[in-house]
């Protein structure tokens, strides 16, 4: 079960080939997303070989083979996880029944629609990061984009296969809209926000790795809770593959500061423009790009109050973070969370029944996560003998959904008027002019074991091979 | 191979806080829930883990593979490994004497970690430094052979092993000779446990050590091909050398190794594994191996053998070439010496090095293959070669170097072939 097999046209482990109806129907898909990868795929990249990670099979020693690939050839295909025949449901209100291996007609809707909401972020960041190729500051850097991409690509592939195996004719049609929906589209764009914005340039994409698969984690972990066995298994997987997206995150910003630092104490000055001057990227700019993802992608995890949530968890179909590691009953009833709202100008705490608040409680595990990341860039500069130090915003800061859209807030938390948001915003939002300037940096550097003069190189190789391996071939 | 380390030290596998991004992928593939986490850090059970290296490859950002030498009363605790910022630095040979593990304990328990494990520390030196060392280890595989069967792994948790009877148990050296080497049999009756040549199994002696631990599983490479080392049967071989004295000759008894060489038919013994999924012999008929090795390194090089031998009896390897460099210090000390002599010389071109033969100059293996350039350079131009390493870590970079020397000489770029080697699953390193 756990071995993928290579030789079918679409790799699996999930016995493709007994279920012709379902072979066909994903064979028919599969031209469709080739097409797409042609189209809105890494620019330019049709004749590089990469030294890729592949999948061969589910088990620890399988899951990480490396090796040159063309990235059009890569195996994507459908893996998931063993199954243990005798799994529970182990929360909410079908609690202690058997999971389910197929979908109750009554969830029907809903798991679709957490389906094809996760399905449509995988190929919207490969749109997203479409033209980062031309402007990569290592080769090992390069290589690392590439992974990320044939993943993401891959992770479509996860959900598209459980659109097509469990929801009949509108799970087809959804998969096909899947591949029409393109980030930023005006009139058909990407279901969530964060997946129309622009990721213009490598510091962009570092932070955005960084925390907005970040994100990824923390969905991917609560829907490997499921009570519908299939998703469980298949995000348990796809799980394996996020950590590397959210490493390239981490160390990549981390190496963007170590040489930022670098600069600061060879020139012993903390003025930005002279950082910039000598091409590196001054900690202010670094602050504002952080503030805008993390806002941008706390917003993902949609309302703080969600009936929609109640139910998702109540039914089996989303469970919280690790919850098979807390010791509270698993079904929350008249149980309360802390939600925040403005009241009079102020910020303040209000008692909420916990199943609504269940969209908060993730994204509060999400924040607890991103800002131990963030103690360890700070470590960086504490190392490099520099006293600034980079912080998460306000919660509340910059939100576009739930009960603090829309409302004006300082980074450090102080509901502010429309004045000071106008006067301050380029302060603590990425300008015009920060995102022209970090362009200007972006020259393509692809020589092995060259680096741009903006970021440091890394302290080791991918798969234990030598910062300067060739990492990806040109053809 | 005994990959034993004796009672007192260990390495200890540690995660570093300062590279892990805390992403859980080790906790999440850890066969034997040895991983852990805080809000802080990953951390590793000592007494859990039992060197699988399941985690290392999984691990995005490398920060899992570090290992520290320490007595294993002093093993750190997951509680102090949860408040770290940093990894601690290395215990000094003071310290550790202080503990009373003497500098040769050490010794053995660094090289007790499998040569993998060292590639991180080695490469990093390697980028740190302007000419760097030669890191033999860069160019040992992760990958099997491409025609390698199926390697079914983690079968047996070291919380649920299973149990084996021993059906044989002999001396497979000269009898009376000091260094005895027994070559055990262990039947598994009805128990599935499928393994290839080139894997190892666990074994876990009874009883507890001196702090009232239970004792780690003890690794050793089996001896057998795979359909057993009686044709049919599920059972398997070890070659298991007993240790009675450490490297300065005081007296020490080898927890696993005595308790191994002194089982008696009709012991039950408990196993854990089978482990390894790389070191695997090539299937395709036209595939040469190559096998350099020492000691009870030999083990698996008995396996691939005896199954080649087992095949050629069927006509299906009459393409394929074996050539072995086998090192001992005296030829009493070869385990198989007489079985070897006895195998056909077009089946097996053996060379034995003896580096304690009185009034002979010592040999090595790596000059015995810079005796057979010749024949070595044309199975490093062929693709179809694969080049198979076991045995004392002292005997890696030499083996590696004599290697690189015939390439050279034969004016082939090493850093073609020795990539490609490495890439295509071909050259596999396994010393302790």
């Amino acid at each position: 079960m756990s071995t993928i097999n290579y030789s079918e046209k679409i790799p699996n482990n999930v016995n493709l080939g007994e279920d012709r109806t379902l072979q066909r129907a994903l064979e028919g898909w599969q031209p469709n997303f080739i097409n797409w990868w042609d189209d809105v795929g890494p620019e330019g990249s049709t004749n590089h070989e990469v030294y890729l990670r592949t999948a061969v099979s589910v088990d620890p020693q399988g899951w990480a083979q490396f090796g040159h690939v063309k990235m059009r050839d890569y195996r994507w295909g459908i893996f998931l996880n063993p199954g243990d025949a005798n799994r529970e449901v182990h929360f909410g209100d079908h609690k202690g029944e058997k999971a389910w291996q197929d979908v109750p007609g009554e969830h029907r809707a809903n798991l679709r629609r957490i389906i094809v909401t996760q399905g449509d972020t995988e190929p919207a960041s490969v749109e997203q990061q479409r033209h980062l190729g031309l402007t990569a500051p290592s080769m090992y850097d390069l290589r690392n984009l590439f992974q990320i991409n044939v993943e993401e690509g891959r992770h479509l592939w996860a959900m598209v296969y459980l659109l097509h195996k469990h929801f009949g004719r509108d799970g087809r049609e959804e998969a096909e809209a899947l591949l029409q929906r393109t980030s930023g589209d005006v009139d058909n764009p990407r279901i969530l926000g964060a997946f129309n914005e622009k990721t213009p340039d490598w510091l962009a994409f570092f932070m955005f790795t960084y925390f907005t698969d970040r994100d990824g984690k923390f969905q991917l972990a609560a829907l490997a809770e499921s009570a519908f066995d299939p998703l469980a298994r298949t995000t348990k997987f796809m799980l394996t593959e996020e950590a590397h997206h959210m490493f390239v995150g981490e160390s990549g910003v981390s190496r963007v500061l170590a040489r930022t630092a670098q600069v600061m104490n060879e020139l012993k000055t903390d003025d930005p423009q002279k950082v910039r001057a000598a091409g590196a990227i001054d900690l202010p700019t670094i602050q504002r790009y952080l503030n805008f993802h993390y806002s941008v992608t706390i917003d993902l995890f949609g309302a703080d109050q969600s009936s929609n949530a109640a139910i998702f968890y109540s039914s089996g179909l989303k469970g919280r973070y690790e919850e098979g590691k807390r010791t509270d009953d698993h079904v929350l009833k008249g149980q309360t969370y802390k939600v925040l709202e403005v009241k009079d100008g102020q910020l303040v705490e209000k008692d909420v029944p916990m199943l609504n608040a269940l969209n908060e409680v993730l994204r509060d595990d999400f924040i607890k996560d991103s800002m131990a990341g963030v103690g360890r860039w700070n470590k960086v500069l504490e190392k490099a003998g520099i006293p600034t130090r980079l912080a998460v915003p306000h919660k509340a800061f910059n939100r576009q959904i739930g009960a603090l859209a829309g409302i004006k807030m300082s980074p450090d938390g102080r509901v502010v008027n429309e004045i000071e948001w106008a006067a301050k915003r380029n302060e603590w939002l990425p300008s015009a002019e920060d995102f022209a300037f970090v362009a200007s940096l972006m020259g393509r550097v692809v020589e092995p074991g060259k680096f741009a003069g903006w970021i440091s190189p890394p302290v080791m190789g991918i798969n234990r091979q030598p910062v300067d391996f060739e990492y990806v071939r040109f053809g | 191979m005994d990959m034993a380390v004796e009672a007192g030290v260990i390495k200890q596998h540690l995660i570093d806080p300062e590279i892990c991004i805390r992403c859980n992928t080790c906790e999440a593939t850890c066969p034997v829930n040895a991983i852990t986490h805080d809000d802080n850090n990953y951390v590793v059970r000592a007494d859990v883990c039992n060197g699988c290296m399941a985690c290392i490859s999984p691990c995005p950002t490398g920060s899992i593979d570090n290992w520290r030498t320490m007595p294993l009363v002093r093993a750190y605790t997951i509680e102090e490994q949860l408040t770290w910022e940093s990894l601690p630095a290395e215990l000094s040979p003071e310290e550790l004497e202080a503990a009373g593990v003497s500098a040769e304990a050490a010794g053995d328990a660094a090289a007790a970690v499998p040569a993998q494990t060292q590639a991180q520390a080695q490469a990093q030196a390697a980028v740190e430094s302007v000419e760097p060392a030669f890191n033999s280890a860069q160019y040992g595989a992760s990958v099997p052979p491409w025609s390698a069967a199926h390697a079914y792994t983690n079968l047996f948790a070291p919380k649920a092993p299973t149990t084996a009877t021993v059906v044989g148990n002999f001396n497979c050296t000269e009898a009376g000779f000091d260094s005895e080497t027994h070559h055990i049999v262990l039947d598994f009756g009805m128990v599935p446990f499928p393994v290839l040549e080139g894997q190892s199994i666990g074994i876990v002696p009874p009883g507890v050590d001196a702090i009232g631990k239970r004792h780690h599983a003890r690794q050793y490479s089996v001896a057998s091909p795979r359909n057993g080392e009686r044709p049919g049967y599920n059972n398997v071989s070890l070659t298991v050398k007993r240790v009675t004295e450490d490297h300065q000759g005081d007296p020490v008894r080898g927890v696993c190794s005595n308790y191994v060489c002194d089982l008696k038919v009709g012991d039950t013994v408990q196993v854990v594994g089978p482990f390894g999924s790389s070191f695997l012999m090539p299937n395709h008929p036209r595939s040469h191996i190559v096998m350099i090795c020492t000691g009870t390194g030999s083990a698996p090089m008995r396996a691939m053998t005896e199954w080649r031998r087992r095949l050629r009896k069927s006509g299906k390897f009459e393409g394929g070439k074996l050539m072995l460099f086998f090192g001992a210090r005296t030829q009493q000390e070869l385990p198989y010496f007489g079985p070897l002599q006895s195998l056909p010389k077009d089946f097996i071109d053996i060379n034995l090095a003896f580096s304690r033969t009185p009034g002979s100059p010592k040999r090595y293996v790596q000059d015995l293959m810079r005796e057979r350039a010749a024949d070595l350079a044309a199975l490093l131009k062929d693709g179809s070669s694969h080049f198979y390493v076991c045995g004392l870590k002292s005997m890696e970079e030499g083996v590696v170097l004599a290697l690189r020397d015939v390439a050279k000489e034969a004016g082939l770029d090493w850093d073609t072939v020795g990539a490609a080697l490495k890439r295509e699953g071909r050259l596999h390193l396994e010393t302790y």
